[in-house]
């Protein structure tokens, strides 16, 4: 019963979308207060039935009905409750559902907070938003319903991928989707400018909440999914440029560059154009994504093939929003003029080298991503794409656009004197290179990675200490120190950001530099050195777990004789899954992590084990942390709750 | 996920669900396959690295514990062992599992439009930006009557 009203509830939704998406923008285009008037409570309502439909699911996994398809393949009475919850987005049809509800919720967002918002732009923006969502519906309810009942219901279920039995990655979908759903408001808000005809200042001051929201969700959801992968995959990788991971990388990269370009907008009107641009294509990056992983064509042509149904609901889906909104581009984008005047030394510029280096190195992913689908399908050869391609073809935009941060941050808009801002970066500069050089004398004989990693990472940490520090005037040390914590909060959060940026570019240059690796025949009682420590396998033994069961290593590491951590790497086999996993023992560390991972028994007796020092593991995800909470503190400034909540929005912010 | 995938996964664990990651736990290099050599070793891994594990889309054989991937590693191993230069084992196992093998496509033929697409795209960005820089430097036009209208009311507020 439940079921029934939670489907019942899914398609009412769909026809309230259906609604929202046509009479508030036919009311906007008429001039009918009263029609404009109905995308609010249409969003609201939205929400209200698809939030009812998700509630229905959840519960049909949580009680365990085996009556629904969509549970039998992916939950089972044995696992744990957070596993039963987090598979209902475990799954295709699930995650659909997640991102339905996710828009809605969004929808509903700009219907509670967008009071401030001129009635037209808000229906407008409200219809678009419907119109997703009558898609995404659609897809849902007419190629992957999650309610469709089984005839002769088993008695038990197929269980979830033991894989995604995992804290970090329970949480890495939503966040994930909340991030590509959260650039469907970007998407919209440019569309609806692009309807109207006008962007302008405020325009750029509403679109920029909503794209670093965005940004923040797919910066959290993206480094879950990485800090899974390193101690759930067993070889301590954090990043594989897989297809999966790519979908979800443009977009990133694409919303960072839409925020910063959204800057230009609101500060000096300008780059109009091209911010509208990027909010239609960092979108249509995550439809792309959705595409990729949806459809399985990355996997495998044939499996596409084979089950089009999908993949060619979310290609249309792809090409309607997508080449809809570029032709609307193609015919309105003339009328976008700029204003604001900038010369070539600016903080605009330095913007427009950021955009154009991160919208570059987007696409680059995205060809390397696609390539193989090339191969196939144009060029009838059977090519691949992996690591060594990317990271010869993509880093080096990384390192341009860490090289240029620091000057370009501190740039005068308008008109700014490169002299002037690296003057004041020659105390950064100095300390980055003698960082570098010190890693340099430190390591021997190995790459020049770990030294540059770190020369570029601190010349971007200090880059952005000296830019917050340059904010606060020319007095005295003490009264500058006073005046730091009344720095406004965007300073902060842009200053975090660009600081988490540095961090992570350090820490991936040091894993990939200075990891150590070793992999040996060890006997229960034998020790063996790794790097600095000495590790020894006490005893291996087999224990039963709530829903696998586990071959158990207890493994002792000293240093110099000091115990430092007993750890237990498991091999885990999950039996309804038919599956085996490998479960890393990490021993976290601020500057290296100790990472254990027990293998299979030899036939000489003993077993293998692989061990590995990762450095500076945390680094990463401190980095990423402070890139989100970055963010955060900058979503968080007085100028955007006031013009949240202001019908007028101060017009001509003086240049800085 | 449809009925068939719980076969799937066994065959080949990367093409399970393609939720959001593809990829497996590998426990990949068997300390039995290493060579006491720790610089043939050493060329075995870097080389090993840049080879797709034929039966699995995403991951190498240097990371997958397919049984073509262990023998392909063992391959190399023994070639690096006859005297082999690293392109002479590569290609060796290109000639016999074809070009889909290499995670790091060579530059050439039309492999160049994917290695060259960043740096033109590059380049083009570059030059639109200056164009249009050079466009908006050009003298400002005066205000329209509807903009002077909007500045009065701005100054009245």
């Amino acid at each position: 019963m439940v079921v029934e009203l939670g489907h019942f509830a899914l398609i009412l939704a769909l026809m309230v979308a259906l609604v929202q998406a046509t009479l508030p923008l036919w009311g906007a285009q008429r001039g009918d207060p009263r029609l404009m008037a109905l995308a609010g409570p249409a969003a609201g309502l939205q929400l209200l039935l698809v939030g009812a439909s998700f509630a229905a699911l959840m519960w049909a996994f949580v009680v365990s009905d085996f009556s629904l398809a969509v549970v039998v393949a992916n939950s089972h009475t044995a696992k744990p409750l957070l596993y039963k919850i987090s598979g209902v987005w475990g799954n295709h049809e699930g995650s659909l559902l997640l991102w339905v509800l996710i828009l809605a919720v969004y929808g509903a967002a700009v219907a509670v907070f967008g009071g401030g918002l001129p009635d037209r732009l808000r229906a407008r923006v409200l219809a678009v938003q419907g119109l997703i969502g009558v898609a995404f519906m659609a897809f849902l309810l007419f190629t992957s319903n999650p309610f469709w009942r089984l005839a002769t219901p088993p008695l038990n279920g197929q269980d979830l991928n033991p894989l995604l039995q995992d804290p970090g990655l329970a949480f890495h979908p939503p966040f994930l989707y909340l991030g590509y759903v959260g650039l469907s408001m970007a998407f919209s808000f440019a569309v609806a400018a692009l309807i109207e005809g006008r962007v302008d200042a405020a325009w750029g001051r509403w679109v920029r909440p909503w794209t670093l929201a965005a940004w923040i969700f797919l910066t959290i959801g993206i480094a879950l999914g990485s800090w899974w992968a390193y101690y759930e995959l067993g070889w301590g990788g954090f990043w594989f440029w897989d297809p999966v991971e790519n979908a979800s990388f443009m977009p990133w990269l694409l919303a960072a560059a839409l925020l910063h370009s959204s800057i230009v907008v609101e500060k000096r009107e300008s780059l109009k154009a091209w911010t509208i641009l990027l909010a239609i294509l960092a979108f249509g990056f995550s439809l792309i994504g959705t595409f990729l992983v949806r459809s399985g064509v990355i996997t495998s042509v044939h499996a596409f093939a084979n089950d089009p149904e999908r993949g060619v609901f979310i290609l249309m889906i792809l090409g309607v929003f997508t080449g809809g909104a570029l032709l609307l581009f193609a015919a309105r984008a003339g009328t976008m003029e700029s204003r604001g005047v900038f010369s070539l030394v600016s903080r605009e510029s330095a913007l427009v080298a950021n955009n154009i280096l991160l919208s570059v190195s987007a696409f680059v992913v995205f060809i390397g991503t696609i390539w193989p689908l090339v191969g196939t399908m144009l060029l009838g050869r059977d090519l691949s794409v992996g690591e060594p391609f990317f990271n010869a073809a993509f880093s080096p935009f990384m390192v341009a656009l860490a090289v240029i941060l620091p000057p370009g941050a501190m740039l005068a808009w308008k008109r700014g004197s490169i002299e002037r801002s690296l003057r004041g970066l020659v105390p950064a500069l100095v300390l980055a290179l003698a960082l570098g050089a010190l890693a340099f004398a430190m390591q021997t004989g190995r790459s020049a990675l770990g030294p540059v990693g770190l020369a570029l990472g601190a010349w971007v940490v200090f880059g952005a200490l000296t830019d917050l520090w340059a904010r606060t005037g020319r007095e005295a040390v003490a009264a500058r120190f006073a005046r730091l914590s009344r720095l406004p909060r965007a300073d902060w959060g842009k200053a975090t950001a660009h600081m988490g940026l540095g961090v992570t570019i350090f820490a991936v240059a040091a894993m990939n530099a200075w990891k150590i690796e070793d992999i040996r025949v060890v006997q229960e009682g034998e020790s063996f050195p790794l790097g600095a420590y000495e590790v020894r396998l006490d005893r291996v033994e087999e224990v039963q777990g709530p829903n696998y069961v586990s071959t158990m290593g207890t493994m002792t590491v000293t240093r110099g004789g000091a115990l430092v951590a007993v750890l237990n790497p498991e091999k885990r086999v999950y039996p309804v899954a038919g599956m085996p996993t490998t479960e890393a023992a990490i021993d976290y560390g601020l500057v290296r992590d100790l990472y254990l991972v027990l293998g299979d028994r030899q036939k000489s007796g003993g077993w293998a084990v692989r061990s590995y020092i990762e450095p500076f593991a945390n680094w990463l995800w401190a980095g990423a942390f402070l890139m989100a909470l970055g963010g955060g503190l900058s979503l968080s400034d007085r100028r955007y709750r006031v013009a949240a909540g202001a019908r007028k929005v101060p017009v001509g912010v003086p240049a800085e | 996920m449809r009925r068939s995938a719980k076969r799937r996964w066994a065959d080949c664990p990367p093409y399970f669900l393609a939720l959001f990651l593809m990829l497996s736990p590998a426990w990949a290099v068997q300390p039995d396959e290493m060579l006491a050599d720790p610089g043939l070793e050493a060329r075995a891994r870097a080389i090993s690295r840049d080879i797709r594990c034929p039966v699995c889309q995403g991951e190498t054989i240097d990371d997958s514990n397919a049984p073509i991937a262990r023998d392909l590693r063992i391959i190399i191993r023994e070639r690096l062992v006859a005297g082999d230069s690293d392109q002479a084992v590569i290609d060796y196992v290109v000639a016999r599992y074809g070009e889909g093998v290499l995670f790091n496509p060579p530059a050439e033929g039309a492999n160049l439009i994917l290695w060259l697409a960043g740096p033109v795209l590059l380049v083009a960005g570059i030059g639109v930006a200056m164009a249009a820089a050079r466009r908006r430097v050009a003298p400002e036009a005066s205000l329209s009557a509807e903009e002077e209208l909007r500045l009065r009311e701005i100054l009245k507020e």
